[in-house]
């Protein structure tokens, strides 16, 4: 513990606190807002106007600009998952079980357009909607891993209970996110293989095309945040509508 | 009472009563055959498709066999309250649980293995892949009984969970899946299969190594 500084420490502990961190999102709220505007208009005018055509694909490449970001934050907000479920259960945080619980159904929604933006994708390129190969199979698997942990969520009535048993079904499934990852190299795949991060070290995209997909791959981290944040705050709400502070937040909204 | 006695005793508890309990040894056979001839029936009994869809068939049924018996694993004890001796006991839960699993599938895995060379045979399948049907049998079935655990331990609580477990626990059977038949099917055409069987024994490995620890976690808190 010496080695972190006690200003980020304090920080961490504050921000463990649900009446704190109920104030402090709702602060920054609006500048996350703000961020995510520009984040997303810049990366969608430089994907939909200011990148050039793809040689063999034409113009219906852009869809990478939705396809690859879901993609990624899939796989990044399992991983979120499984960490906060994991603090949950060694230190009894109740914010990292309540950020565990409001992500899956974010990440659901994630997959789901993966899966879909995929899909409209494969069919003029491959001609065909849907093949069983590793890349898709493994990410439709998660996108049962997420309904699994909702489902599991919503069957139980003690949500405390509830968030513990969620978070060791997320920690177990975790073993899915290197095999989707790590799936179009170990198998032959009509998926292509990882084009922004290769072997090599060096994208095989032109910066043309390659800094809209980064503006919008940071634009969907900043939503999944926003998203994440109003998600706790109502689950925060609901689970501690017994304890005072909730109270005073009640009777300071009906005053105004 | 030493560690390997405590499992013993365990196991040998839950054959006894397995063995006076006959019935629920006989159902996953006759469900895992049951199952295999609905496929014939549905698609049509040409000998060609037959063969080249039966370890598929074969290991579709030993999974959804292995996945339906799953609820027998603990819920007694956790009906009688013998799980809360368990728990309570001094020796380590995940090897008391491990004891159980493996009792469990000494008495609904096991038994796939003895029909699924017969069934294997009615569907066609050519003689020099039973083997490899059995090795894959051998390796799958206590990994799907491992990672089955873990999700009978998360929803014994739950008075209608067994829809949910099925959503919980098929995903994670999908890996298990893939290789076994890819490799019988893979022996059938006469290649070495030995990439993917080792593949097997790794996952088996690890899920010994790694299920009991989430399922002791998941059993004391669905007791608390």
């Amino acid at each position: 513990m010496f080695l972190i500084p006690d200003a980020v420490v304090r920080f961490y502990h504050r921000m463990a606190s649900p009446p704190h961190f109920y104030t402090f999102t709702e602060q920054c709220m609006p500048w996350l807002v703000g961020v995510f505007v520009i984040l997303v208009s810049a990366g969608l005018v430089g994907g939909l106007y200011l990148a050039p055509a793809d040689y063999q694909q034409g113009d219906s490449y852009r869809i990478i600009y939705i396809h690859v970001p879901s993609a990624w934050m899939s796989l990044f907000i399992y991983i979120v998952m499984a960490v906060a479920g994991a603090i949950g259960l060694v230190w009894r945080i109740k914010l990292a079980e309540v950020v565990l619980v409001s992500s899956a159904p974010i990440g659901a929604a994630f997959t789901f357009i993966a899966l879909v933006t995929g899909s409209l994708w494969g069919k003029p390129m491959w001609g065909t909607w849907w093949v069983w190969d590793a890349r898709l199979t493994s990410e439709l698997v998660l996108l049962f891993l997420y309904l699994g942990v909702m489902g599991l969520y919503g069957a139980m009535d003690d949500k405390r209970v509830a968030s513990k048993a969620v978070a060791i079904l997320a920690l177990v499934g975790v073993v899915n996110i290197p095999i989707i990852h790590y799936s179009v190299e170990w198998w032959s795949s009509l998926h292509q293989g990882p084009t922004v991060i290769t072997k090599t070290g060096k994208p095989a995209m032109h910066s043309s095309m390659l800094i809209p997909l980064l503006l919008m791959a940071l634009a969907f981290k900043v939503y999944y945040v926003i998203a994440l944040m109003q998600r706790a705050r109502t689950e925060l709400l609901s689970r501690e509508r017994n304890s005072q502070w909730v109270k005073n937040k009640i009777a300071m909204g009906a005053k105004l | 009472m030493s560690l390997s006695r405590a499992f013993f005793a365990i196991v040998r508890r839950d054959l006894v009563l397995a063995l006076r309990r006959r019935s629920e040894i006989a159902n996953p056979i006759f469900f895992f055959i049951l199952v295999i001839t609905l496929f014939p029936l549905g698609i049509g009994a040409k000998p060609t498709i037959l063969q080249a869809i039966a370890p598929g068939i074969i290991w579709v049924s030993a999974l959804l066999a292995t996945m339906l018996s799953l609820d027998s694993l603990f819920r007694s004890d956790f009906d009688d309250g013998s799980l809360e001796q368990i728990i309570l006991s001094p020796q380590p839960t995940s090897l008391l649980v491990l004891a159980k699993i493996t009792a469990h599938w000494l008495v609904t895995g096991l038994p796939l293995l003895i029909v699924a060379p017969l069934l294997a045979v009615f569907l066609g399948m050519p003689s020099h892949a039973l083997p490899v049907l059995l090795i894959t049998l051998l390796l799958g079935t206590p990994i799907l009984s491992l990672i089955g655990a873990i999700g009978v331990a998360l929803t014994i609580g739950l008075r209608r969970g067994g829809m949910i477990l099925s959503l919980l626990v098929l995903p994670l059977y999908v890996p298990v899946l893939i290789f076994a038949s890819n490799a019988v099917e893979i022996a059938s055409s006469g290649l070495p299969v030995t990439a993917q069987i080792n593949i097997l024994i790794s996952m088996l490995v690890m899920a010994l190594v790694l299920a009991p620890w989430p399922t002791a976690a998941a059993l004391k808190m669905s007791m608390s």
